[in-house]
């Protein structure tokens, strides 16, 4: 019975990808390009030791962005402001590291403590906001993303925390070395992999713990489950939304930090700001489950770093976007048919297995 | 000439539904021009067989005709298209529409691509006059009462051209006033010549409504009364809703203690217009005590069972043994020792969507077997969920299987296990063995009567009489939210109960 739920669940991700990779290649048809030579290269880039890395610390932001969606999907409360969380996060780390001169273990741990309570902080007004004055979360979320936005070009142009970087662009101080962290490089010497990918997996397995093995974990997913049956059985609603958009906001904080610590050791306004939305669509390929959004994240960013590919083959890039919009839609779709057909066999099953029974006394 | 037509016949009606069938060989004659209405329980099946002649869903078997004619229907459209309308329980109204939207909403008067108001209002001013249904149709919704929404449901499936209406409990939402009201248009309706489908299970309101009555007993028709010429009365009607088949729980020895478990001080539940749904009541209950609340549903039980578990607000007190929890959250109380079986198991007890052994976790999250500390503990709480599954005969082949896989009888049972688990200072149930065949509900029986023998103190609402009487040590009458009467189990009938129930006993 087990064995047949995992192959169910497996079943709607590979309709999806199958679908949409059909649906992309009518495109590519459409507009007169090989199929097998697109596919084919970038397949034999994606594959490369220098893209595997680069695809890796990609898919470590990725892989934070969709957990921080997820703890709140899992009780039906949709954290649409990941980016703001994440980019104010990342800037307070910015402005808190550049600060510290203490050993790499102390300042990275503050480092990451500051972003994570600006996150959860920021996150949590609109936590306030739902409780207090029955705001919905979506609005407020998607309202303080362009406020967090603002407030940095305020502060990174107008205050002195905002310096000339040696780009030429504004920016924070630079990190001192020992504040970062860059990484190893195992795959492809030029390209470490983020020290923040093994830290990305500590944050998955302890999301899967807190939501499988604690109690609070039971009464979050029990009121995702049913938030009239969960409040019967004692769970305070408001405090759970609380205390999840506060763990939600947390873990958006970590987000910008891999590409902080592990490349440009400056928050610049050349910062990107919409990895929260990516988020979004991971999570939903991911199915709230780490490994699944593991898997989502590694092959967005797959797509995303390949796509550099297609312009050598005198294709749009955009054409992987496009593959990316595709598979979310459809694997949503076939997780909910997979979802309701797993409903049904399951109530036959079972009646079928009483009738046998009965048969048998 | 045309009264003794049919507006409305279904013959053989069926429809199941995975583990539960709704309605079973439904037979229905409703004379055209005529108040027909409909009376059972809540689960009897009153909703599914409306449902089926809306067009909602669609019966396994059976035919519906309509006028005479045959017809198949796919959507309510079809329906609608047939000359039949909805009042909905639950208003379908868009509160920042005026009236006049309202009506029109769906199926607008065109003129080109213009809406065209003008002929709207005048229609519906005809239809308002012809019917004696009084609105302006300017006023926004969101500034009218209850009753007003009422008539406006009303107008609109009479514009869409309804000649029978359906009205789903439609005196459930008003206060005695507005139910002479709606009496006096639905009899203004009937002088038009249309056909009323009324359901209902307030007995004296269907008496004074009624031109026929049709009772619907565990998804069956089990007759028809006519209340002018036959001589009816709500006691004959409670009698047939409630039936007299099932097995009679005998009640064991007198268990009694002296300490008194649950006292309740003047507890008021108030709906969002401040009208009261429990309205001062208080009562006390000691360990090794079952008291039974008697009441026609949609009386108050259901609030007074959340006011007690701390889901609901209320004014008054509570007190559990020495503490007094009135301000405590559900949690603590559960904590302290309450288990709770509530009256909608779907909405307030189970997760349809996760495997019994969580089920089994739901409202015991906080407590051995199913977790130490902050930690669960899965293994011990799959080991319990077994234990429930075998003691209490939970028809299942597996733990694993999700909630919604099981019938609703053995979602019951497996409900009542993990209640009375953890040894339970007091029970607070609703209905414990609704859906549950018969073999299981003794079992259901004994375990209450050994645990109660134990020092439980119960509270227990319960639609089926003869369970009230059987199992309880003092029943307390409800209605419109006040207790009524005291009843003595051991010399009160079912029949004595149902005239008590439904006010009937009032007057006399």
């Amino acid at each position: 019975m087990n064995l047949r739920r995992i192959g169910m669940s497996l079943i709607a991700p590979a309709i999806g990808l199958f679908i949409s990779l059909a649906a992309t290649a009518v495109i590519l048809i459409a507009i007169g390009a090989s199929i097998s030579t697109v596919f084919s290269s970038m397949w034999n880039y994606g594959t490369s030791p220098r893209a595997m890395s680069l695809m890796l610390n990609l898919a470590t932001i990725y892989f934070l962005s969709a957990l921080a969606v997820s703890i709140g999907f899992k009780m039906n409360l949709f954290n649409i402001g990941v980016n703001g969380q994440y980019v104010l996060g990342a800037l307070a780390a910015a402005v808190v590291a550049s600060n510290l001169t203490l050993p790499k273990v102390a300042s990275v741990t503050i480092t990451i403590l500051s972003a994570m309570i600006v996150g959860a902080l920021w996150a949590g007004i609109a936590a306030w906001l739902k409780v207090a004055r029955g705001v919905s979360e979506v609005i407020s979320t998607i309202m303080l993303n362009f406020i967090a936005i603002g407030i940095i070009s305020y502060i990174i142009v107008r205050t002195p925390i905002g310096t000339e970087t040696s780009l030429n662009i504004r920016g924070t101080k630079a990190i001192p070395e020992t504040g970062m962290l860059r990484g190893v490089a195992f795959l492809d010497p030029g390209t470490p992999i983020y020290g923040f990918f093994f830290i990305s997996i500590v944050v998955g397995i302890a999301y899967w713990f807190l939501l499988n093995r604690t109690r609070f974990g039971f009464d979050l997913r029990a009121t995702g489950k049913s938030a009239s049956a969960a409040r019967t059985s004692g769970v305070q609603s408001n405090r759970m939304i609380v205390v999840t958009m506060l763990l939600s906001g947390a873990v958006a904080g970590l987000v910008g930090l891999p590409y902080l610590l592990g490349d440009t050791g400056s928050y610049t306004l050349q910062f990107p700001t919409d990895w929260g939305f990516t988020g979004i669509a991971i999570a939903l390929l991911g199915r709230n489950n780490p490994l699944g959004i593991a898997l989502g994240a590694i092959l967005w960013a797959f797509l995303d770093i390949s796509s550099g590919q297609l312009i050598l083959e005198g294709v749009p890039r955009e054409i992987s976007t496009i593959m990316q919009g595709l598979i979310v839609i459809v694997v949503v779709i076939s997780y909910e048919v997979v979802r309701r057909y797993q409903v049904k066999s399951e109530q036959t099953s079972v009646a079928k297995a009483l009738e046998k029974q009965e048969a048998s006394v | 000439m045309s009264q003794s037509a049919l507006a409305v016949e279904l013959k053989g009606i069926w429809k199941r539904f995975p583990g539960v069938i709704a309605n079973s060989d439904i037979n229905l004659k409703v004379t055209s021009g005529t108040v027909h209405a409909i009376v059972g329980e809540n689960g009897a099946g009153k909703s599914t067989l409306m449902k089926i002649l809306y067009g909602m869903q669609k019966a396994d078997e059976g035919t519906i005709s309509i006028n005479g004619s045959d017809l198949v229907f796919n959507s309510p459209s079809d329906a609608i298209d047939s000359g039949i309308g909805m009042v909905h329980q639950h208003f379908m109204l868009a509160d920042n529409f005026t009236v006049l939207e309202n009506i029109v909403l769906g199926s607008e008067p065109k003129n080109g691509i213009r809406l065209d108001f003008a002929k709207a209002r005048k229609q519906i001013s005809g239809i308002a006059a012809e019917n004696g249904l009084a609105v302006d149709p300017d006023v926004l919704v969101s500034e009218l009462g209850v009753g007003d929404r009422q008539r406006i449901e009303i107008l609109k499936v009479l514009y869409r051209g309804a000649k029978i209406l359906i009205l789903d409990e439609p005196t459930a939402v008003l206060v005695p006033h507005e139910v002479d009201e709606l009496f006096n248009t639905l009899r203004d309706l009937k002088k038009e010549g249309l056909t009323v489908i009324f359901i209902s299970h307030k007995l004296d309101e269907v008496l004074s409504i009624a031109d026929e009555i049709t009772v619907i007993r565990q998804g069956t028709t089990v007759g028809s009364v006519n209340p002018h010429t036959q001589n009816v009365s709500a006691r004959d009607l409670a009698e047939m809703m409630v039936g007299n088949e099932l097995p009679t729980p005998d009640a064991v020895g007198d268990t009694i203690q002296d300490e008194v478990v649950l006292k309740v001080e003047n507890l008021s539940v108030f709906a969002k217009g401040g009208k009261a749904i429990v309205d001062d009541i208080s009562f006390q209950i000691r360990a090794g005590e079952i008291v039974g609340i008697a009441g026609v549903e949609g009386n108050g039980q259901a609030e007074i069972l959340d006011a007690l578990m701390g889901i609901e607000s209320a004014s008054g007190r509570v007190q559990f043994k020495n503490e007094d929890i009135t301000n405590k959250s559900t949690r603590h109380r559960r904590e302290l020792g309450i288990g709770f079986i509530p009256e909608d198991r779907h909405r307030q007890a189970l997760m349809l969507e996760a495997p019994l052994w969580e089920n089994r976790m739901l409202g015991h999250q906080t407590r051995e077997p199913n977790s130490k500390g902050i930690w669960l503990t899965p293994r011990s709480a799959k080991a319990d969920t077994k234990r429930i599954v075998e003691e209490y005969d939970v028809r299942t082949p597996s733990i694993d299987v999700l909630a919604s896989a099981l019938s609703g009888g053995n979602q019951q049972k497996l409900i009542v296990g993990r209640e009375m688990s953890g040894e339970p200072k007091l029970l607070i149930a609703a209905h414990p063995t609704r859906g549950v065949d018969v073999g299981a509900q003794a079992a259901i029986w004994d375990h209450i009567r050994n645990a109660r023998q134990a020092g439980l103190a119960v509270l227990l609402v319960s639609a089926d009489l003869d369970e009230l009487i059987g199992l309880s040590d003092n029943i307390k009458v409800l209605l419109r939210g006040k207790f009524v009467a005291d009843a003595d189990p051991a010399t009160v009938t079912p029949q004595d109960l149902g005239t008590a129930m439904t006010g009937a006993g009032e007057a006399a």
